[in-house]
């Protein structure tokens, strides 16, 4: 990969704080080939054919020798690889599976049942702001709901949590492009172990002695590596996905003071301008692991068999061509049919869950805290160029109601 | 309030489902049951159920007038 | 005056009349108000309610999770319509330009939209038909007699016909715990729509789900007892059945009656309009003023040869009279072409099927993904050379790429390599249309010849 290329560009730190023009750039041309002969496909049409095209695989080993297979233990390690990394019918095999205690059909008030436990955590964060003029929405709001929450799917007690931090973080690094190789990927590899041996005791415990969450009703149903892989996967996606909603949503709102206006006397106006925000600032910006299974012509280029795919999905939900003036934040936008969640049969998983963190979560921020302005704009954000996010979101607040 | 679910467009992701279990339900692992007909504690639920849908399959009816007509002339 | 300055006129303060209180014409008249149409419009409907939605009827309405009577449709907007409900039209007068209803009245239109659909076929002997216990599933109230019966303690129910309705109506039997047969003509059910192919997958499901499923055996004659009541029903293998309840599915008829002697191109395939939704008379004119759209409207299609296609979708009702009513209200450069795709979904014994495109015209079949043996597939059509439909059983989300695939005309067998593609290469096979001269009443979608007179319409055969 040059160093000229777009993705090197798009995969850069130095424009994590605003892409948006890169994706403008990558747009003029929706199929568009780099230097090492993987494809970027940015235009929202092209990108939503692409995800729901068989011909298209989440199965990076797909790919030829020589390319990047994010996704796939390394072949040593014995371990399978998760679910999303997979193609039907395994995929569909074991996301049902999973589905069972999670949701519909089996248990679809599973997620709605945690409602007032998650509430619960929310007023206590918000609590905590008493007698600060100055907060951190990242640390003090956004990463703890998402952990405790996954926490509470998979079942993993509570004083474990502060373990998963560190853990979590180094394995999102592992899906960055940009980490790939470095030191990054060691640490995602070293995280990954520690992970797995405390989740193969825990796997074990719940074995014997069934709980609440998901991992208890799996255990009988997996075998212990597809559980541990899933486990790994829910965590890092819980962690890593909401807490950039929850976080961009917090620094849309308030670079948007009139939307915030409207906001803060219509809180019903929570629900579109979530979904906005899932358009405007994608949690997950692209999916760079899918590969062509066969020669696919899109929009007058051929990707050929076994070339990396990079569905840009954070620049599809900016398609002039599908949503009128796609830069400007529009809570009361009309068809907002935006791929923020992806689409196809690797939607994602945790989507309800994350709606019913936002759902709980935003609304109840803006109506306790009196904000008074960012005090850095833009944000530091986190290394990673997928699951792009502030680092931390610096705020002044002036007080905070009950 | 009525709902009506374009079961063309669903394509069985069941966002809705989880955000509204009382009002929507899968039958099996695709296919979707809806309560065309709810009420004003569901409200909420079936706002926040529309606006998830990933391919906006739901039209949702939030008002309740009766329909204005003309009895047909007796005899 | 020019036709602009009409349009202007008819736009600010025209009448028109809606025939068919329907899906389609609810959605053609919010169509009309949301581009600006100010002038009157009235609604008429044979049935005393408002339009309601169809599909709950024989799935979460039998099952008792919604109440036919809350099937009323939502309405995307105010429509400020006129409702003339409980009352049908008897004809129609293109002269004077008037409908007649039967009670008398007269109403007068500029432009009229024909939505009157179809209604269930009844069983053919009449005094069988009206014995107690014996049922069609057409609407609300049908919906609503056949579940107080099938919950007032009734221990076997017959379905007469295995097409989609009479599949969706055993399923739900089978989910409230009744004995349910099931006699079908055919040699497996959804035969008419998915050929035999898919039908014996549809087949295997009922079994599973302990449908006592007879295929090819039709029902000779019902028999009631004294007070009239059905006990009894006779099969063509000369075997009997004590049964309490009957369903009859044996499809829909096209409410085109009353259109008899007007002059429009009207009979029991349907009213035959352009790709415009503009009705043609009996000499193939196409008229002006009078539109048709939904499950009672034939119009020729580019995908298939422009053979008049009818279509019993619901999608395309909503489709059709959203075209036809822009189109009532325009003027010719400013008019759009009807050119859906047909869709189609069922969901049966706790499957999604759906299919895409004229599986019917299809003269060869691949498993392009799954396994048929799993019940989770997509099936794909071909029809000489390209790819002409596709049907689903749990695989919806896949269909949106085959839909492309018909539109573009793409090369059927797909010689590319998908996901889920469970054999090295794909042998197509026959999919075992049944003879398409017998009559089926199965198809939802139905092509009709190339002629829009219904006195000289000729059948083309789907299989040359």
């Amino acid at each position: 990969m040059t160093s000229g290329t777009l993705s090197a560009q798009i995969t850069d730190y130095a424009n994590r704080a605003d892409p948006y023009p890169l994706y403008a750039e990558l747009r003029k041309q929706p199929v568009r080939r780099e230097d090492d002969g993987t494809f970027l496909v940015s235009t929202y049409y092209e990108v939503r054919n692409l995800a729901n095209d068989p011909r298209l695989s989440n199965d990076t080993s797909n790919r030829p020798p020589g390319y990047g297979r994010p996704g796939q233990p390394p072949p040593e390690s014995g371990l399978p690889p998760s679910f999303i990394f997979t193609d039907p019918p395994v995929h569909d095999r074991l996301r049902e599976t999973i589905t069972r205690p999670f949701g519909p059909p089996h248990s679809p008030r599973f997620l709605d049942g945690l409602r007032g436990e998650l509430a619960k955590v929310v007023t206590e964060l918000l609590d905590a702001f008493e007698g600060r003029d100055e907060v951190d929405i990242v640390e003090d709001f956004a990463y703890p709901l998402p952990v405790t929450a996954i926490c509470k799917v998979l079942g993993v007690p509570r004083e474990d949590e502060p373990r998963f931090h560190g853990w979590a973080d180094a394995l999102a690094s592992g899906v960055d492009p940009q980490a790939g190789g470095g030191s990054g990927q060691e640490k995602a590899q070293r995280a990954r172990q520690d992970l797995g041996a405390y989740l193969t005791d825990l796997i074990e415990t719940k074995r014997r002695h069934p709980g609440p969450g998901i991992l208890s009703a799996l255990a009988p149903e997996m075998t212990p590596a597809d559980l541990e892989a899933t486990a790994v996967l829910l965590l890092v996606a819980g962690h890593e996905t909401t807490v950039n909603a929850i976080t961009n949503t917090t620094l849309t709102l308030l670079r948007h003071p009139d939307i915030l206006d409207r906001f803060l006397k219509d809180p019903d106006l929570a629900v579109p301008l979530i979904e906005e925000v899932l358009r405007y600032e994608s949690p997950v910006q692209f999916v760079p692991w899918t590969t062509a299974l066969d020669d696919i012509d899109v929009a007058g280029t051929t990707i050929p068999k076994g070339s990396p795919v990079w569905l840009m999905l954070a620049a599809a939900n900016r398609d002039p061509k599908r949503f009128k003036n796609p830069d400007r934040f529009d809570p009361d936008r009309k068809d907002n049919e935006h791929l923020g969640m992806y689409t196809g049969i690797h939607y994602c998983f945790g989507a309800p869950l994350a709606r019913i963190e936002l759902h709980l979560a935003v609304p109840e921020l803006f109506r306790r805290v009196k904000f008074s302005r960012l005090l850095q704009d833009p944000p530091p954000y986190r290394a990673n160029a997928v699951l792009r996010g502030p680092r931390h979101l610096p705020v002044a607040i002036e007080g905070l109601t009950a | 309030m009525r709902l009506v679910v374009d079961l063309n467009r669903c394509q069985g992701f069941a966002q809705c489902v989880f955000l509204a279990p009382d009002v929507f339900s899968l039958h099996g692992e695709e296919a979707l049951l809806f309560s065309p007909r709810f009420d004003e504690a569901q409200q909420d639920r079936v706002e926040k159920a529309a606006a998830a849908c990933p391919v906006q399959a739901i039209l949702v009816d939030y008002s309740d007038e009766p329909t204005k007509r003309v009895e047909p002339h007796v005899g | 005056m020019s036709a602009d300055t009409d349009v202007q006129l008819l736009r600010r303060q025209g009448r028109i009349v809606v025939v068919g209180a329907s899906l389609a014409g609810l959605r053609a008249a919010e169509t009309l108000r949301e581009q600006g149409f100010t002038g009157s419009l009235t609604m008429i409907g044979d049935e005393p309610y408002e339009p309601y939605d169809r599909p709950p009827l024989s799935k979460q309405a039998l099952l008792g999770r919604a109440q036919p009577e809350d099937t009323a449709l939502p309405r995307r907007r105010d429509i400020d319509a006129e409702w003339r409900l409980g009352v049908a039209a008897e004809s129609l007068d293109r002269d004077a330009k008037q409908v007649r209803l039967t009670n008398g009245d007269t109403v007068p239109y500029d432009r009229l939209l024909i939505t009157t659909g179809t209604r269930a076929r009844p069983w053919f002997h009449p005094e069988e038909a009206a014995l107690d216990g014996v049922f069609v599933l057409r609407t609300r109230d049908d919906s609503a007699r056949l579940r107080r019966k099938l919950t007032g303690g009734v221990s076997r129910v017959l379905v007469i016909g295995a097409g989609f309705t009479g599949s969706e109506v055993a399923s739900a039997c089978r989910e409230l715990g009744l004995e349910v047969t099931v006699a079908e003509r055919g040699p497996a059910p959804l035969v008419g729509a998915l050929g035999g192919v898919i039908g014996a997958v549809a087949d295997r499901l009922q079994r599973k789900h302990g449908v006592d499923l007879r295929c090819g055996v039709s029902v000779t004659a019902l028999e009631g007892d004294d007070v009239g009541r059905l006990r009894r029903a006779h099969l063509s293998d000369g075997s009997a059945l004590d049964v309490e309840v009957a369903v009859v599915s044996l499809g829909a008829m096209r409410n085109t009656e009353w259109l008899a002697g007007s002059g429009v191109a009207a009979g029991p395939r349907g009213v035959a309009c352009d790709a415009g939704c503009r009705v043609f008379d009996v000499n193939g004119i196409v008229t002006d003023d009078i539109y048709a759209a939904g499950d009672v409207a034939r119009s020729p299609h580019p995908l298939f040869d422009y053979q008049f296609l009818a279509l019993e979708h619901w999608g395309n009702a909503v489709e059709q009279a959203e075209i036809a009513a822009h189109n009532m209200i325009c003027a010719g450069p400013d008019r759009r072409p009807h050119l859906w795709l047909p869709m189609f979904w069922s969901s049966q014994f706790g499957v999604n099927i759906k299919s895409v495109g004229v599986p019917s015209l299809g003269d060869q079949l691949v498993v392009a993904q799954g396994a048929l043996a799993a019940e989770r597939f997509v099936a794909v059509y071909g029809y000489r050379g390209r790819v002409i439909a596709a049907a689903s059983f749990d695989g919806a989300k896949w269909l949106g790429f085959y839909e492309q695939q018909i539109a573009s005309g793409a090369p059927f067998p797909p010689e590319y390599r998908t996901v889920d593609r469970r054999t090295e290469t794909l042998h197509p096979i026959d999919p075992a249309f049944p003879d398409p001269h017998l009559p089926t009443h199965g198809a939802t979608v139905t092509l009709t010849g190339h002629s829009p007179s219904g006195r000289r319409v000729s059948f083309i055969p789907s299989h040359a």
